[in-house]
């Protein structure tokens, strides 16, 4: 199976344009896939001789090869660590994507989600074995109640679009209690595409309430929707302009009048966590991504985790599991029919365990006092890039921001230069993006989340390189220097619309054989 | 406070820059009657490193870890040996603390092993094409019969009464929320039932589970055929992944649909989670799939690349016309999963498989000598069912007090059937763990 040069062909077309042999630049390597490598039989594990037994199969055999390659564990250890190399992260530099806050991991999290009492025990053990686990989830719960001031907690969803499903449930659920069938959920246009994806997903109408000039929601727009019929308000708060929606309380009131429920998106709490209660602003049902708020990493996409809090109007509709505090110790109420105000069971098992240490263990570290640090200086960090970027680019709003910055396109305007090209040239310079083109009410966005965990050096740093690139687009006639970035990284712009159009989802081997025989 | 690296002169010369004299000011928008003067009480003040981890070490210690005893728990979850090397890489800062691969250019170390990973579960399963991985196995079955329904346009699932029961629920909340009908068979430890007999006009899927929840293995290919007749797609759930080392795969039989639980590979019990779901369909029906997809294209230069593509199914683009709210996957867990994969290889996966059967049946054959068990199971993997003479959830009991993990009392998850245990044995037990639980049954049964 193995043949490295026919790996490598697949960069023969771009031969003459490389610099190098082989597609290598010094310690940036080319690497194929696994499946390009390896030899029939080998393999990366020691495995002892399958003692002779009776096959209990059933005839169900398995009769063909899998066609997996056989690589030996140096072979697999250099793969990996090579791919890794390929890849930004937040131990790398600064990464400023908005609305996905992306701050520093300790390792002193992945440490204590480790220690076998947690990592090594079974959902499905007796429960007297497994008292060490439970307290740490009721732990926990106890600390995301008091931090938010509310009253209950479901902490089985595992991510926090997961965690909006239960809470848009929980919702159902009550109204359904009240023998009440209600058909609008109202969403602002500027909500993450989970909040309506989410409430569609619960069998309402998603109902768009628009934003007003100063980037919240429009409070006259969203009384003209309110009615019988609307089950909840769906708000981020603070929200993907990165403002605080000042009018929070009378949105809340305004929806309860109705017989609705105040759903809050509670992806960026990290921006008051410590300042503000969510359950002081009327909020009946939120979810916390745990990655957000308390340095859980993310791998390139996940595991997330996302409890919701729950007020007391929501508190019983929770779904199972869920765990309970007694005289003989902790016990967990797993079976729906226990739980009869629930609307069932989200998930398998508990909830994501090892999402759930680290989190902990990022709390209690902080503490009470600074988790309030945590936010002050999450706002006073983006607040600082805010006012250091004003005069080169172009704030979308007035006033302070709180934990992300927001800025639109103006600044480019003429210049030939887009939010994407301008994105991509920060690479160049050794920087993540911000997250672009997000929120859609604000044309050409660049959403610049900081977090608390950057310095003033590396954040003067940044703000000296985007003010060097506005400044460069605006000299005019740079267009294509940006369109050309970015030119130093593995690889140079990629062609999504190609991989849309004719969708490579996996390695076959025809395909390479073929490939190699054009 | 050694995540935070502001100073107090800091804070200070940033306010002066952003033209404010205190921070309460930036948050003016807030309403000041929500503003908490002080620290939140209740909850204690910050602690040093040595601290964390001696209340936390503490803690752990109270539960009993299934590598500190004979441990035979199974039920979707499964105690297997991962390799070092597994651990070390996916705590490799650049893999751990990068985010989902937004920006290709600077993300190709994850693409490039999402694209691995979908092409293992591909083969695996015997599918064409699989996603990057979802939340775990059960949310993946009920997002499986979502799209079923979406594909069919029908709203009426038929699930195995085998089908593992928190599976099962899982389904039937999403049936509760979304209006469709979750039809359920007969509840059978031995894995008979006529679910071919349930399928009509308005069936959109049928999901079965391959070993199903007793351990019962089938041939689902008739009952494959059954579907396609009746325009219903077939769902396997798969809660073993390690099974298909040795066992025939679902695409074999003819699935539409397969999903799986992959904590098996690579990744430790964790107590419920997080796990890593596999999803793995036909190629038409690659554009109504839910969850995040890593797909092959070139750069400006030509050369080979990933990228995440056909976002246009996905909830930032389609909002409430997605084909799911998700917007996350299990990146690192589908890491450890592409890594352990990897180590295995064919030779490997195959080698695991023989001696996880190689333990189940050692140990079934060692306790049907025990007086008061019976094995109910006769085709399986790894796992098994058996018939005691005293309440199993009694037994399981008295024999954690012995420290012995012997599996799960069925009635934990299915009220009724009260004397039956589902025992699982894998790679990791010892001659000596089987002979501790055939002793210890063997005790506690008399």
């Amino acid at each position: 199976m193995s043949d490295w040069s026919k790996a490598l062909s697949s960069f023969e077309g771009a031969a003459e344009n490389m610099p190098t042999m082989t597609g290598n630049l010094g310690l940036q390597l080319e690497e194929p896939l696994i499946f390009e490598q390896g030899e029939d039989g080998r393999t990366g594990v020691d495995l002892p001789d399958v003692p002779k037994v009776e096959s209990k199969l059933g005839g169900l055999a398995r009769k063909g090869a899998i066609g997996l390659p056989g690589l030996s564990e140096p072979q697999v250890v250099r793969h990996y660590t090579r791919l890794s190399q390929k890849n930004y992260a937040i131990d790398a530099g600064l990464y400023p994507l908005g609305s996905c806050t992306m701050k520093h991991n300790p390792r002193l999290n992945e440490k204590m989600a480790r220690l076998p009492g947690f990592s090594d025990v079974h959902p499905l053990q007796p429960v007297s074995t497994v008292q060490g686990a439970l307290e740490l989830i009721d732990t926990l719960a106890h600390w995301l109640k008091t931090l938010t001031g509310m009253p209950a907690v479901a902490m089985s969803p595992a991510a926090g679009a997961h965690g909006e499903l239960c809470g848009m449930m929980a919702i159902r659920a009550a109204i359904e209690a009240k023998g009440e069938r209600r058909t609008r959920v109202l969403v602002p246009e500027s909500a993450h595409g989970t909040n309506p994806a989410t409430a569609a997903a619960c069998g309402y109408t998603v109902d768009p309430i628009p934003a007003n000039e100063r980037g919240r929601v429009d409070i006259e727009a969203f009384k003209a929707k309110l009615g019988p019929d609307v089950a909840a308000v769906m708000i981020t708060n603070p929200n993907t302009c990165g403002l605080f929606e000042s009018e929070i309380i009378e949105i809340a009131e305004l929806i309860h009048s109705v017989g609705g429920y105040f759903y809050c998106d509670g992806a960026n709490f990290n921006a008051i966590v410590g300042r503000v209660r969510p359950g002081d602003l009327g909020v009946d049902a939120m979810h916390i991504n745990l990655h957000k708020t308390f340095s859980t990493p993310h791998g390139g996409g996940g595991p997330g985790a996302g409890p919701v809090v729950l007020s007391e109007a929501l508190a019983k509709f929770v779904p199972v599991p869920y765990v309970v505090h007694g005289k003989g110790g902790y016990s967990v109420v797993e079976s729906e029919g226990a739980a009869e105000d629930g609307f069932g069971r989200l998930k398998a098992f508990h909830g994501q365990m090892g999402m759930f240490v680290r989190a902990l263990t990022y709390m209690m570290s902080h503490g009470a006092d600074g988790l309030r640090q945590v936010a002050n200086d999450a706002v006073l960090n983006a607040n600082y890039i805010l006012a250091c970027l004003k005069d080169e680019m172009s704030p979308a709003f007035d006033g302070p921001c709180m934990h992300e910055a927001l800025f639109d396109d103006t600044f480019l305007k003429g210049t030939g230069v887009t939010t994407l090209d301008f994105a991509k040239a920060m690479i160049d310079e050794g920087y993540h993006p911000m997250t672009m083109y997000f929120p859609l009410v604000v044309h050409g966005a660049l959403l610049i989340e900081p977090t608390e965990t950057e310095s003033k050096e590396a954040i003067d740093q940044f703000i000296a390189v985007l003010a060097g690139l506005a400044k460069k687009a605006k000299q005019g006639d740079q267009a294509e220097w940006f369109k050309a970035a970015p030119r130093f990284t593995p690889r140079r712009r990629l062609d999504e619309t190609a991989a849309a159009r004719k969708p490579v989802l996996r390695w076959k081997p025809e395909e390479q054989s073929k490939d190699a025989a054009d | 406070m050694r995540y935070l690296p502001l100073t107090e002169a800091d804070r200070r010369a940033m306010l002066a820059a952003i033209g404010v004299p205190s921070v309460d000011s930036l948050f003016r928008d807030v309403p000041e009657a929500a503003w908490l003067k002080k620290p939140i009480e209740g909850l204690p003040n910050h602690m040093g490193e040595l601290e964390v981890d001696r209340a936390l070490s503490a803690m752990a210690a109270k539960s009993v870890t299934a590598g500190s005893v004979p441990f035979f728990v199974g039920g979707g979850a499964y105690k297997h040996h991962v390799p070092s090397s597994v651990d070390h890489l996916i705590q490799r800062g650049e893999f751990m603390t990068s985010y989902t691969p937004y920006q290709p250019e600077i993300t190709q170390g994850t693409l490039q092993y999402l694209f691995e990973f979908q092409t293992q579960v591909a083969l695996i399963t015997g599918m064409d094409v699989a996603n990057a991985s979802m939340y775990d196995g059960s949310t993946a079955a009920a997002e499986a019969v979502v799209m079923a329904n979406r594909v069919t346009r029908r709203n009426k699932a038929v699930l195995s009464g085998n089908l593992h029961p928190m599976y099962r629920a899982v389904i039937e909340t999403h049936a509760k929320l979304l209006d469709f009908e979750a039809v359920t068979g007969q509840i059978d430890p031995k894995g008979a039932d006529d679910l071919i007999g349930k399928i009509d006009e308005a069936t959109s899927c049928v999901v079965v589970q391959n070993p199903d929840f007793f351990g019962n293995l089938t041939d689902f290919t008739k009952l494959a055929e059954a579907c396609q007749a009746k325009g219903a797609l077939l769902i396997v759930a798969v809660t073993e992944i390690v099974s298909l080392g040795a066992v025939k795969s679902p695409g074999e039989m003819g699935a539409d649909i397969v999903v799986a639980e992959g904590q098996s590979i690579g990744n430790a019990l964790n107590f419920g989670g997080p796990y890593v779901g596999l999803f793995a369909t036909k190629e038409k029906y690659v554009r109504q799939m839910p969850g995040r997809l890593a797909g092959q294209t070139v750069d400006a230069t030509g050369r080979r690349g990933w990228v995440l593509t056909l976002s246009t199914r996905e909830q930032h683009i389609r909002r409430e016309k997605a084909t799911s709210n998700i917007c996350t996957n299990s990146g690192l867990c589908a890491l450890a999963f592409t890594i352990h994969m990897s180590l295995l290889g064919e030779a490997g996966f195959t080698r695991l498989a023989e001696l996880n059967h190689a333990a189940a049946v050692t140990l079934a054959g060692k306790l049907a000598g025990v007086k008061g068990v019976e094995v109910l199971t006769d085709s399986f993997f790894n796992e098994f069912t058996v018939r005691l003479s005293k309440p199993a959830a009694q037994v399981v009991e008295a024999l954690a007090a012995k420290h012995i993990l012997a599996g799960i009392p069925v009635s934990r998850l299915i009220p009724g059937h009260d004397d039956l245990l589902v025992i699982a044995a894998t790679e990791v037990n010892t001659q000596a763990d089987m002979d501790a639980l055939a002793k210890g049954l063997s005790e506690v049964l008399s």
